[in-house]
């Protein structure tokens, strides 16, 4: 009896393995291709997302981006410069590997060896021991509070497959060939990954075995690269694909007006901002000859005046757009309302100039990408045009961001007077703000590589010497505060707004839209 | 024969350098590949050690003799941004354009001709001035419009027809992949190869419509007539076969174009050809598979007008008067 029982509770546990009961299939695309697999080659959100179904780090990040325990189960700060991490236990690598404190050491190692793109998730001089097999311990020179910060997207890899596979060495950029774990993977996560052809299709599928109690109802997710946008959002509203990502912002209203299709918006981390040079004694692209009117405060005060922020908000990005004082998103600094942006007021940012000794304004190029970031040429265009009303004659320069950033960026010798740029701080933390984007730099980009206008004060400097190693949250944020404001006040940059993600889903989709632009396929339930 | 071949073997040579010369030389300024590779905080060091490493500070010249002998050989190098051979990822790209262009050929010719050889004969009729305003909008609509049409009518709202990508593909031998054998497979064919074919069969009717126009009012088809022969006979028997001959000269020419240029039309449909790989190379200042697809595209095309000089010079023989 007992036995004719279990027979039939087998059998039917078998029939629901073979025909699942809901088989559910999500495909997706997104604007940008995802080229190669090994988590430590490329640091860009959407392939760390995409791998990031597959692979897991010791931490993770929830929708409303919090840390939580991931492969490590709990850690704790054992000593000031000594913290500890206890790893989950029983859990198996998708070839059947376990996961243990040997595979940590090991992708600590290659996550900083060369070629990786990653590398700076974790300091060169942190030292990374194996205590027992399933607690390791990272052994910092000072402390630093936002170790893990960046951790959700170092993924563990296992030791044994990467070796045994001959894939040990990161595939940087530069490399002629690729190896194996480029375009294999064999990660810890709740999905695996089945094919893969970079450019056409990467197809993955549910992870029966994985450790955590499963949110998301999908077995199969089907990813396709679709570069034009009036093909992507045609492919969501036709029901070819359950989701597009980012959805164009003249489109979005298509997108909700369509049965069975919405847009998902949120403010996105990232902040657009215009710089200044500051550095030089001349600009390069100004009628200005002998000295830098930008190294005048009034002046970059002016600027900041000049600008009418809502009529961009409203005119340009359509209100997909949230106006902002600061260089970090308001969501990743919890003291952000305590600064306010300068008034748009051009009374004031004429007897400003007046004020510098430019009565007449003078002319300056302006230096815009095209491709990169919403309605990046439509900006810089509605800010010449304002500036014009002050007196300052900007020639526009727009590119594609190919040509634009190999001018703007440290190997192109930061050659602009006047350039938007976009930052997202990876760690979701002011320190990678201050330390990127408002340190001092030399002209080979020592320093705040990313602080292309070249702003300096030893001041802030020191601040960010300081938070680094500031283990009181309360402390530091009043530190990091006070870097904002000597820079707010000296006007290092020109910030405009966080920009806003758009995402287009079907109706039968319930999705986390992560602030971070991650789409995680484990926040997904498809009915 | 020999000398004659020999010297456009030579003038075809001398093409495919100075549009490797160009080619090399136009890239250059596209902008700096390392900047697509690497992410925002790859440190200046690591970038300069990538520039040296991937040979961008050696000279101009030496950089072009590198590219020429490479080339040569089928070595377009490594793609930057999936670094792989892109020798092979042509190789894996080319069956996807191969099918496209044959189905929108086929569909040209097969509804180019037989609408061209209506309107040749019934110029005045209400349906032939229909097809020639149709060919009309065919010629002077820009093909990604028309792509984008397609799918808002097809895809979007009467939802019959896939929008993108090639549907269930099958491997045929080792390294063919074919959609033509399964249903999806063949459904995102339609609108694509309509896309690309729409141009070339404007072209083919218009040339038939007129080249029949020409050929009705000669005395044979007259003589035709007067013998009492049924018009069917006349018109395809006589009439259209006489039509063909420039026809096919532009159609086989047509064809190179049809395979260098599906480029927008696999854009617009994201269907994982040749010259989607190019457009994606452009965006990620991928040089190697620029400089590869402009290559293939050149050889494709000094190759066809080699073989129709040849096939000319058998034809004709006051070609080989000059040589004597």
């Amino acid at each position: 009896m007992l036995n004719r029982r279990l027979t039939a509770a087998a059998a039917l546990a078998a029939a629901i393995a073979a025909v699942p009961a809901s088989a559910e299939t999500l495909k997706y695309a997104y604007q940008g291709t995802l080229n190669q697999l090994d988590p430590y080659s490329l640091n860009e959100t959407f392939t760390l997302s995409a791998v990031g179904n597959v692979y897991e780090g010791l931490t993770r990040r929830n929708e409303n981006l919090e840390i939580e325990p991931s492969l490590a189960e709990s850690w704790e700060i054992v000593e000031p410069n000594r913290w500890r991490f206890h790893l989950r236990q029983g859990v198996k690598f998708h070839n059947g590997n376990d996961f243990t404190a040997e595979d940590v050491v090991f992708s600590a190692t290659r996550l900083r060896s060369e070629g990786s793109d990653l590398a700076k998730r974790l300091g060169t001089d942190v030292e990374v021991v194996a205590v027992d097999d399933h607690t390791v311990d990272f052994v910092l020179p000072g402390p630093n509070p936002i170790l893990h910060h960046e951790w959700d997207t170092w993924y563990i890899m296992d030791k044994e497959w990467t070796e045994g596979n001959g894939a040990v060495r990161v595939t940087s950029a530069s490399d002629t060939s690729s190896n194996f774990a480029a375009f294999n993977t064999n990660g810890t996560g709740p999905f695996k990954l089945v094919s893969h052809e970079p450019g056409v299709k990467t197809v993955f599928e549910k992870n029966p075995d994985w450790w955590d109690t499963t949110r998301h109802n999908i077995d199969r997710v089907e990813f396709t690269p679709i570069a034009s946008d009036a093909t992507r959002v045609a492919a969501l509203l036709s029901g070819e694909l359950d989701m597009v990502y980012p959805v164009p912002v003249q489109d979005i209203r298509r997108v909700e007006d369509n049965s069975g299709t919405r847009a998902l918006t949120g403010p996105e981390l990232r902040t657009i901002f215009l710089g200044l040079d500051q550095r030089r004694d001349e600009l390069l692209y100004s009628d200005v000859k002998g000295r830098n009117p930008f190294k005048d405060v009034r002046v970059r005060k002016a600027f900041y005046q000049a600008i009418d922020i809502e009529a961009i908000k409203s005119r340009v990005m359509r209100n997909m757009a949230e106006p902002t004082a600061l260089l970090i998103a308001p969501l990743l600094f919890e003291r952000a309302d305590e600064f306010q942006r300068f008034p748009y007021d051009p009374q004031a940012s004429r007897a400003l100039l007046a004020e510098a000794g430019y009565p007449d304004g003078f002319s300056v190029t302006m230096d815009c990408p095209n491709d990169r970031y919403v309605n990046d040429e439509a900006i810089c265009q509605a800010v010449a045009a304002m500036l014009a009303r002050v007196g300052v004659k900007v020639a526009l320069n727009a590119q594609p961001k190919a040509q634009y950033f190999a001018r703007i960026l440290p190997s192109g010798g930061y050659d602009t007077s006047f350039y938007m740029l976009g930052w997202t701080p990876g760690s979701l933390d002011g320190w990678n703000v201050i330390d990127n984007l408002l340190t001092c730099r030399d002209d080979a980009g020592k320093g705040g590589a990313f602080n292309l206008g070249g702003y300096c004060n030893d001041k802030v400097d020191a601040l960010a010497a300081e938070i680094l190693s500031e283990n009181d949250p309360a402390r530091r944020d009043a530190l990091i505060a006070e870097a904002f404001r000597i820079t707010h006040e000296e006007i290092a940059h020109l910030p405009l707004h966080q920009q806003s993600l758009a995402w287009g889903v079907s109706d039968r989709l319930t999705v986390a839209q992560r602030a971070d632009d991650q789409f995680l396929f484990r926040f997904v339930t498809k009915n | 024969m020999l000398g004659f071949a020999f010297r456009r073997l030579l003038q075809a040579g001398i093409v495919m350098v100075t549009v490797a010369l160009i080619a090399f030389s136009l890239f250059r300024f596209v902008g700096d590949p390392v900047n697509q590779m690497v992410g925002m905080e790859t440190s200046v060091e690591q970038r300069a050690a990538l520039r040296q490493e991937l040979g961008l500070n050696d000279p101009v010249l030496v950089q072009f003799a590198r590219f020429v002998a490479n080339a040569a050989r089928f070595d377009f190098g490594t793609s930057y941004q999936f670094r792989q051979p892109v020798a092979d990822l042509f190789a894996r790209r080319i069956p996807a354009t191969l099918e496209l262009s044959f189905a929108s050929a086929v569909l040209a010719l097969a509804l180019g001709i037989p609408m061209g050889v209506y309107a040749g004969l019934k110029r005045d009729s209400p349906l032939s001035r229909l097809f020639l305003s149709l060919s009309l909008v065919g010629i002077s609509l820009p093909t990604f419009f028309i792509g984008i049409l397609l799918i808002f009518l097809f895809s979007v709202t009467l939802q019959w027809l896939p929008s993108f990508g090639r549907g269930e593909i099958v491997q045929v031998g080792s390294w063919w992949t074919t959609g033509f054998l399964t249903a999806s497979g063949l459904k995102a064919l339609v609108l694509p190869s309509i896309t690309l074919g729409l141009y070339q069969m404007t072209l083919i009717m218009r040339l038939i419509r007129a080249e029949m126009l020409e050929v009705i009012r000669t005395d044979y088809i007259k003589f035709a007539r007067a013998r009492g022969l049924p018009d069917r006979l006349v018109h395809f028997r006589h009439a259209l076969k006489n039509t063909l001959v420039p026809v096919v000269t532009i159609t086989g020419l047509q064809l190179g174009s049809i395979i260098a240029f599906a480029t927008i039309t696999e854009t617009v449909f994201q269907w994982p050809g040749m010259g989607l790989m190019f457009l994606q190379a452009v965006r990620n200042v991928d040089i190697p598979i620029m400089a590869a697809y402009l290559m293939l595209t050149a050889f494709l095309f000094v190759t066809i007008n080699f073989v129709v000089d040849i096939l000319y010079y058998l034809i004709d023989p006051r070609l080989r008067v000059d040589q004597a």
